[in-house]
Order: C-alpha cells, then structure tokens, then sequence
C-alpha cells in the first residue's frame, strides 16, 4: 500500500474522530465524556512510558513525578489570580505563583517543559545506572516530588492542593494532545532515530560499538517521555479539577505502567488499545463494588473489589501472554484492509 | 613500517585488581594488513580488542589510531573516528529486522536528527531513504539480501555472524576487528569467509585486525600474526615463522610436544 493511500486513510480516520467528538459533546452525558477524555489521557501517558521503557528499555517508574510537575505548572498558569488568592490559605503564594498567566495551550507545553527539564535533571545521575536500580531511583525521584509539593505551600499550596481548576480539558483539547503525541511517538520510532532507541533497548553493548552515544540517546528518550508524561498530568489536572499531592502516589505511575505492559512493551498500538480498554474496564467494574441480590438475600458490595479483579487479570496476563497482547506488533492500514477483504471474501460478497 | 600504521599500541597493559590480563602489549598493524591475533584461551585476546574499542580503559599504554591518541576515549567516539568490531558472542539488535541492523549502523554518520525525523523534513526523508539503499546495498554484499525483513534473531548462525559483519561496515570504518569470525562454521562456511574478508578488505579499503582459533584461517589470510599468552606477546610475524616458533608450539601445545617434534 502507497504512503499517499496511508496519509489519506489516516487524515480519514482523524477526521473520523472529529465527527465522533463532535456527536459525543451534543449527544453523551457527562459520565460518558468523563469517560471518554480519561481514555485519552492514559493513551498520553502510555505512549509517553512505551517510548521510555517499551522502546528504549530503561525501566523508570518516575511517572507519578513527572505528572505532578505538569499538573502543577499548567494549574498555576491557568488558575486565575483571584482563586489564588482564596486558595493559599496556609501561606500566602510566592509573588510569581500569583501572577503566573497563560494560556491553555501554553500552560500544557509549559507543563511539559518542565517535566522534561526534570527529565534531563534527574536523567543525568540516573540513567548511568543498570535495570533495576534505574526503577528504584526514579521512584525515588517520584516521591521526592510529591514531598516537595507536600512542603512547599507557597507554590503548591501544601497538602491541600488546588481546587476549582478551570476545566479547559475538553474532549477537543485531549484527543487534539492525544493525536500530537501519536504523531510524534509514530514519526520519532518509524525513523532511524528509533532504530536507535530499540538498539539501545535489545543491546547496549553492541550499540555502542555501532558509535551510538548511549547515554546521550537515552537522556533524550527520557526526556521526551518526560515531556509527554508532564502534558498527561497537565491535562488530568485540568480535566478532573482538582489536584493535591496525594493523587501522585506510585498507584498513578503503577496505572499507567499496567496499561502499557498489558498492551505489549514496544507497541504503540498494544498502549493505544489498552489504554481504552483499561480505562473503560475501571469504570464498568464498579459494579463488582454494589450489593448483589439473590433473591431477598444480599452480598454487600466490596469497596475496591475492582482492584482485586484487575490484579487477578494482571497475573493471568503476565502467566499466559506476558509480551502483552500486541507484543510488538503494530496496526497497518494495509493488514486492516487485508483482513476485511479476506473476511468480505469469506462471506461470499 | 610504524610511518604506515594504521594503528598502533604502545605498552598496552589491563589489570583487573591483582590480575594483569594484557601486559605491555605493543603492536603496529601495517595500512591494508589483514593480521592475526591469536593464543591459548583466556590468553587476553578479547581484552586486547576491548581496550582498543574503547570498552576498558588500559591501566598503562597507548593506543595511536591514524597517528592519534584514542587511549581511553569511549566506545562510540573510538567508533566515530573510523574503528568497527563484531563480537565473539554475536550481538545483534535481535528484535529489530537485518535491514533496521544495518541502518543502526548508519546512524553514527547521520545528519539529521529525530526532530527532523519528527517534522518530516525532506532533508531527513532524503537522508533516510539513502541510508536504506546504502543498507540494503551492504547487505547484497553479505549475501543477505533475501533476508532482509526478517528479523535478526531468526537469522541461522552463519548469516546472523555476517549479518554482524555487515553492520560494522555500516559504520564506515577503516580498521576492522573481528572476534573469532569463524566460530561455529562448517568448513564450507569457512572457506567462503576467508575469501569474503579478502574481498572486503579491497572493496572497502580496509584494514583487519581478527582473533581466531581456527589455525587454516589464520595461516591461510593474515599477513602478519601476533601471539598472545598469559597476556604477553610471545611471538609476532609472517604465518611460516609462527607455524614453527618453538614458543608458540609450546603455549599451545605444551612442553612434552615440543620434545617429540
């Protein structure tokens, strides 16, 4: 199949989108937008963790913390000086957190740039180190983060957070992110560029020997990740309003991880998947939490059964399919065409 | 001769804590040469080729690449200045495919970078689909280019060791070092990479620096050949000298079998 029926089959199905979004906003109701605007997001932080652990294979967990950095600076940008005002109650803001002003779309990238700054900060001391150790020292840097935001309360208000971010993070907003980043992370691992990071990912040994600078290829893979977690986290804050130290725990960062490994490790379109699935799954779970009736006889209903219910999954996964169920396999327009015109063929048409 | 060197060490020695591997190593290997390093194993052969490449930095000595001092620069900088390797336990970049394997190779002398990548620029669209024909073209020299979608773990031996040798000519070197090509080949495998290195050699204007145990290799390509045992150089010359060196018989024959030949 030519590049020029692919770029058309993917302007069709973003323009596809569109329509979807357009209908959704006239004719969904909240839950369902709610729904709909976390999907996207998570497809934003999969990608983001893909493209450091999936293609690059350096094992970060530091996710949390790189959300938190982006959910902070674009909700300072975007809060009124008003609501500053009545939100720091502990200690009044610093002059610049008061006067901070931006637009949306700058407080996103600005996020952004700000989590990939830390990205390149703690990237330098970190990633010199192997596997395992690199996943316990950017935990560590996550947590760190949220001690931060816990004791600096004339940036981030302390441990009460901020509340009444406008909710700039329509389903326009998010999917408009979610595709950008798509774009990026598809571009960046098609060119040669991810060639080198899957080198780096499948043989660190060999690719140096190939006169790839290891640690600068890497620092730029956690950055750029970096950068897309910090717009997952701006866009999260906005888009559930409220945001305090507290949601940056591991559980974030363990979220985002499950999707991404549930996907396939190296897949975009595994994370793409899964990161619908997952997030629709949370919802539609709940029900395990409600009373069950038999008859007149009730099961009362379990608070976080739906936790219970996905680790169960999780393990089932990593026994029977651990590459996840893409593994590294990708979507093609020209395997999608293949299969609808094998099973068109098959129906007799 | 050392006027025409490609590459010269002077002094080379490794010390592992109390152990010393590699003890005073001096060499010069002549432009154009296909040279042999070869010894009993464990003799400090691959440690000779680690420090060369950059992945240990010698205790004591020098390295000289074209006349310049490369002593302890880094893997992929002593790459960038023109040295490739394969490896004695093949490392391919096993998930990717044989082309992707020899574009990997190409990056270091790549232009344009991932932001291009990202914008889609001609400049980069260009680059890359040059990269790929001159990675294609590198394979069809290795006779791999039937194979070249699939992927490089699924490769059988033989061809995954030339795929690795197709890889570091993507690098453009001047000064190749291969670590034991010929291991695990069958004889025909053999005699067709002898005459493959030589072919290389003069089509890529190269020079070669091999570890090899299987003495018909040795003796039948390299020009000159350096012992090593217990990490001193035992004996250094043309293929007959070495074949009757009393040293060398001993290092690898022992001494009984010195007294019966």
């Amino acid at each position: 199949m030519g590049a020029k029926t692919n770029a058309i089959l993917n302007i069709l199905a973003a323009v596809l989108l569109g329509l979807f979004i357009w209908w959704a906003e006239e004719n969904l109701d909240g839950y369902m937008i709610q729904i709909l605007n976390l999907i996207a997001v998570n497809i934003i932080l999969a990608l983001s963790l893909n493209l450091i652990y999936g293609f690059t294979g350096l094992f970060s967990l530091g996710h949390a913390g790189f959300m938190a950095i982006g959910a902070y600076v674009c909700s300072i940008l975007i809060l009124a000086p008003e609501q500053k005002e009545m939100l720091f109650i502990l200690e009044p803001a610093y002059d610049w957190v008061q006067s901070a002003q931006a637009p949306f779309f700058v407080a996103v990238v600005a996020g952004g740039l700000a989590a990939a700054l830390f990205g390149v900060l703690v990237g330098i001391p970190l990633l010199r180190l192997g596997d395992d150790y690199l996943g316990m020292a950017t935990l560590g840097f996550a947590e760190i983060v949220r001690i931060f935001a816990i004791n600096l309360p004339r940036v981030t208000n302390g441990a009460l957070g901020f509340k009444g971010i406008p909710d700039h993070a329509n389903l326009w907003w998010n999917f408009g992110w979610c595709l950008f980043t798509l774009y990026v992370i598809i571009r960046l691992i098609r060119s040669n560029s991810g060639n080198v990071f899957k080198a780096i990912r499948d043989d660190e040994t060999a690719a140096k020997a190939m006169g790839i600078d290891v640690f600068r290829q890497k620092l730029l893979s956690f950055a750029l990740g970096a950068f897309f977690a910090g717009v997952g986290g701006a866009l999260l804050g906005s888009l559930v309003a409220t945001i305090d130290p507290k949601m940056f725990t591991f559980v974030l960062t363990f979220n985002v991880l499950m999707i991404v490994v549930t996907g396939g490790l190296g897949s975009i379109t595994g994370s793409v998947l899964a990161g619908i699935a997952i997030t629709v799954l949370l919802e539609w779970l709940r029900f395990v939490e409600n009373p069950v009736y038999f008859g007149d006889w009730e099961l009362p209903g379990i608070p976080g059964m739906r936790m219970v219910v996905f680790s169960l999954a999780l393990i089932f996964m990593i026994l029977f399919r651990r590459e996840g169920f893409m593994g590294k396999r990708e979507f093609s327009w020209s395997w999608a065409v293949g299969r609808f015109f094998k099973k068109a063929g098959r129906h007799g048409i | 001769m050392a006027s025409d060197a490609v590459l010269e060490t002077k002094g080379l020695t490794m010390r592992f804590g109390g152990l010393t591997a590699v003890k005073n190593f001096s060499a010069a290997i002549p432009r154009g040469s296909i040279v042999g390093l070869i010894g009993p194993n464990g003799a400090g052969k691959t440690t000779c080729f680690n420090m060369i490449t950059g992945f240990y930095k010698p205790s004591e000595g020098q390295v000289l690449f074209n006349g310049a001092d490369i002593t302890g620069a880094p893997p992929h900088r002593v790459c960038r200045s023109g040295i490739a390797r394969t490896f004695q336990n093949i490392r391919l970049f096993g998930n990717e495919t044989v082309l992707e394997n020899a574009m990997i190779g190409c990056h270091l002398r790549q232009k344009t970078g991932w932001w291009q990548a990202v914008l889609c620029l001609p400049s980069n669209r260009r680059e890359e689909r040059a990269i790929a024909e001159r990675s294609r073209e590198l394979l069809k020299v290795v006779g791999l280019q039937e194979l070249a979608g699939e992927k490089a773990n699924s490769l059988p031996y033989g061809a995954q060791r030339r795929l690795e040798i197709a890889r570091a000519l993507a690098t453009r070197p001047a000064f190749l070092l291969l670590d034991e090509p010929a291991a695990g080949m069958n004889p025909n495998e053999t005699q067709e990479l002898m005459g493959f290195i030589r072919e290389i050699r003069r089509s890529f204007d190269l020079t070669v620096l091999l570890i090899e145990h299987d003495m018909k290799v040795v003796m039948g390509i390299c020009e000159h050949i350096w012992v090593l045992d217990y990490g001193e150089m035992i004996a250094a010359g043309p293929p007959e000298a070495i074949q009757s060196d009393p040293k060398v018989i001993k290092a690898y024959l022992g001494e009984e079998a010195l007294a019966h030949a």
